[in-house]
């Protein structure tokens, strides 16, 4: 009966393609947006991700997220050194700095100071020049998608100067960085450097970056750290929650995307549902027929959720790949963030499963009343 | 005539429609025997309760009251899902508008009530094929109802009305849609084919072209049987040496 089910809805072409688009639409919006709005929560610790080997991540108890940043004291970094569990910590400084460029004109650069001896936190990947090139007197590195917004379409030149802080700073190579939240160009340089590129301040210390000795679990260090030091610490993975949660509590991101999700998935329903119910309609004599040749409303039901199943898997199947399609085809276009975990598919797949769900509730009742003996009448 | 010895025996069976001063009675006290083998042709002017009769005979539809046995079966007493599979088993039906599923072919509308019997497609279509190639459908096998046409379209209606083999056939204007050299070809199908000794046909007919093909005509007015006619009798008495009875005209 199956089989008579599934032909039965490929047989209306316009109507299968109908529902099909209905649901394919609704979710290529589900995902798309959802995806987008992933790729921004993405952006908002795009800086803890790219900060590698550190396990623990120590700040002023004040910081509410990564780019909060509220800053100490140098001695803390000592403190932090002190506490048993610690294999090693270096300092960290993170600020927003203002870029002169050759022309005269201004640009706001993330600045990151790594520290003097090991460059924790440094990019891994490089893509003119090396990382040791810090070590030469004002050196710093820009990453490669900042560079090519301050200087578009021009080649990289090693040597080119910028002024920070009415400091001369000499780029001396391109890095490959995550693309950050706000969009501004990153430059790396070391630590004693890039206290001198920032406006002076009293304190300057943003982060310590520290890592246990072997066996010891970095939640269970970073709870230690703030118990002895009184400041903040999280593991790597508690300073991402924690920075993301900020946003999704603080910002009207969630809320926006939420809206545009849930129009997805009440269009998806409307367009689904409504062109559903007209292919059962239409189909009523039909199903009315099999009813009076001893079909039963167990097996109606059957035949109907798995024609809303089928349109749901294909809808599903070609709303997904519409949104992975806009994601591959996008993924050079540097203002465009685009993520798509599992999860995203996931959530997509339980939206489209109520999607159908509902639209095939909405017919099944004309189904389920219809008199066999409706075949008798003309 | 006893419960045993008819395939369908219908006693005092009224139908109302609706409820209060709005009811409309389609039934009223209708009783009619068929017995095996036999034709029984229901005519009568429309909204005479023709369709209604034989809906309930053909347990599509319950009476308001009365008793109706078919094949020996209590349909009144018998639970909604014990009808649906007694229909399944029992009941053949040719439609009016045929009924056709648009979207299947010949060979597999004429399969559908053995698929919904349980039959796997495999051993379904086969059958199917063979009732249709009784029918004259040989060639026509793979064809959409859409590309057939009309007489062709009621003849896959006959064979998936006869496929299972149902004790019981029924026939709702098998003819009406049909332009005359159809529809005489529709009913001697019916009549060679449908007709066996241990299986009862009830058609529901406007058409008097097709009066001859029938056993007796039991003529319906107001919701109730005025008449009964034996053409069986008149037919012996016209023709007794006509292999077939004499059905055709």
């Amino acid at each position: 009966m199956l089989w008579i089910a599934w032909k039965m809805l490929i047989g209306n072409r316009a109507k299968y393609l109908g529902i099909v688009f209905g649901v394919a639409f609704a979710a290529l919006l589900i995902a798309q947006q959802s995806s987008i709005f992933c790729g921004l929560m993405a952006l908002t610790v795009s800086q803890i991700l790219d900060v590698e080997g550190a396990g623990v991540w120590v700040m002023d108890p004040k910081v509410r997220y990564v780019d909060d940043v509220k800053p100490m004291a140098d001695t803390h970094l000592y403190r932090v050194r002190g506490v048993a569990g610690v294999d090693w910590a270096v300092r960290l400084y993170k600020g927003i700095a203002r870029a002169r460029l050759e022309g005269g004109a201004y640009e706001q650069v993330i600045l990151l100071g790594l520290d003097d001896a090991t460059f924790v936190g440094a990019p891994l990947t490089m893509i003119h020049g090396h990382i040791d090139d810090l070590r030469a007197p004002d050196a710093v590195i820009m990453d490669v998608v900042g560079y090519g917004k301050l200087w578009p379409g021009e080649p990289f030149e090693p040597g080119r100067i910028i002024e920070m802080n009415d400091r001369r700073a000499v780029i001396v190579g391109l890095a490959k960085a995550r693309k950050t939240f706000q969009s501004f160009p990153v430059v790396y340089t070391r630590y004693s450097q890039a206290i001198r590129f920032a406006p002076p301040e009293r304190k300057v210390l943003s982060f310590v970056l520290a890592d246990p000795v072997p066996g010891v679990d970095p939640e269970a260090l970073a709870e230690r750290i703030s118990a002895q030091t009184g400041l903040q610490a999280f593991s790597r993975d508690g300073f991402l929650r924690k920075t993301v949660r900020y946003y999704l509590l603080n910002t009207g991101i969630p809320l926006n995307f939420g809206i545009t999700v849930g129009l997805g998935f009440l269009v998806g329903t409307a367009i689904a549902g409504q062109t559903f119910y007209l292919f059962i309609v239409e189909n009523i004599r039909q199903f009315g027929a099999l009813k009076a040749m001893g079909t039963g409303n167990g097996t109606i039901l059957l035949m109907v959720l798995a024609q809303a199943l089928h349109v749901g898997v294909v809808g599903l199947g070609v709303g997904v790949g519409l949104a992975a399609l806009f994601g591959w085809s996008t993924r050079s276009v540097s203002k465009l963030s685009f993520f798509m975990p599992w999860q995203v598919l996931v959530m997509t797949g339980v939206a489209v499963f109520l999607i159908v769900l509902l639209a095939s509730l909405l017919s099944i009742r004309r189904v389920f009343v219809v008199d066999p003996a409706i075949v008798f009448r003309s | 005539m006893t419960i045993d010895s008819c395939a369908v025996q219908v006693r005092g069976v009224t139908r109302d429609f609706g409820s209060g001063d709005a009811v409309a009675r389609a039934l009223r006290g209708v009783d009619l025997d068929i017995p095996h083998g036999e034709l029984l042709m229901l005519v009568g002017p429309s909204g005479c309760g023709k369709t209604t009769l034989v809906s309930i005979i053909a347990g599509t539809l319950q009476p308001t009251a009365g008793e109706v046995h078919v094949l020996g079966h209590d349909l009144v007493a018998m639970p909604p899902a014990a009808r649906v599979r007694f229909r399944r088993g029992n009941v053949g039906f040719i439609f009016q508008s045929y009924n056709l599923l648009p979207a299947l072919t010949a060979v597999e509308n004429a399969a559908v009530p053995l698929i919904i019997a349980g039959w796997s497609r495999r051993r379904a279509l086969p059958a199917a094929a063979l009732m249709l190639d009784r029918l004259g459908l040989g060639d026509r096998l793979t064809n959409l109802p859409s590309e057939l046409s009309g007489g062709q379209q009621q003849r896959v209606a006959i064979a998936r009305a006869l496929v299972h083999e149902p004790r019981l056939l029924v026939c709702d204007e098998p003819t009406s849609a049909l332009d005359a050299e159809n529809g005489r070809v529709t009913m001697d199908l019916i009549a060679e084919i449908a007709v066996q000794p241990d299986r009862a046909v009830i058609v529901v007919t406007h058409d008097t072209r097709v009066y001859p093909y029938a056993d007796r005509i039991a003529t319906m007015e107001d919701g109730q049987i005025v008449s009964v006619e034996d053409r069986h009798r008149q037919r012996e008495a016209r023709a007794p040496s006509d292999p077939d009875g004499g059905r055709h005209p």
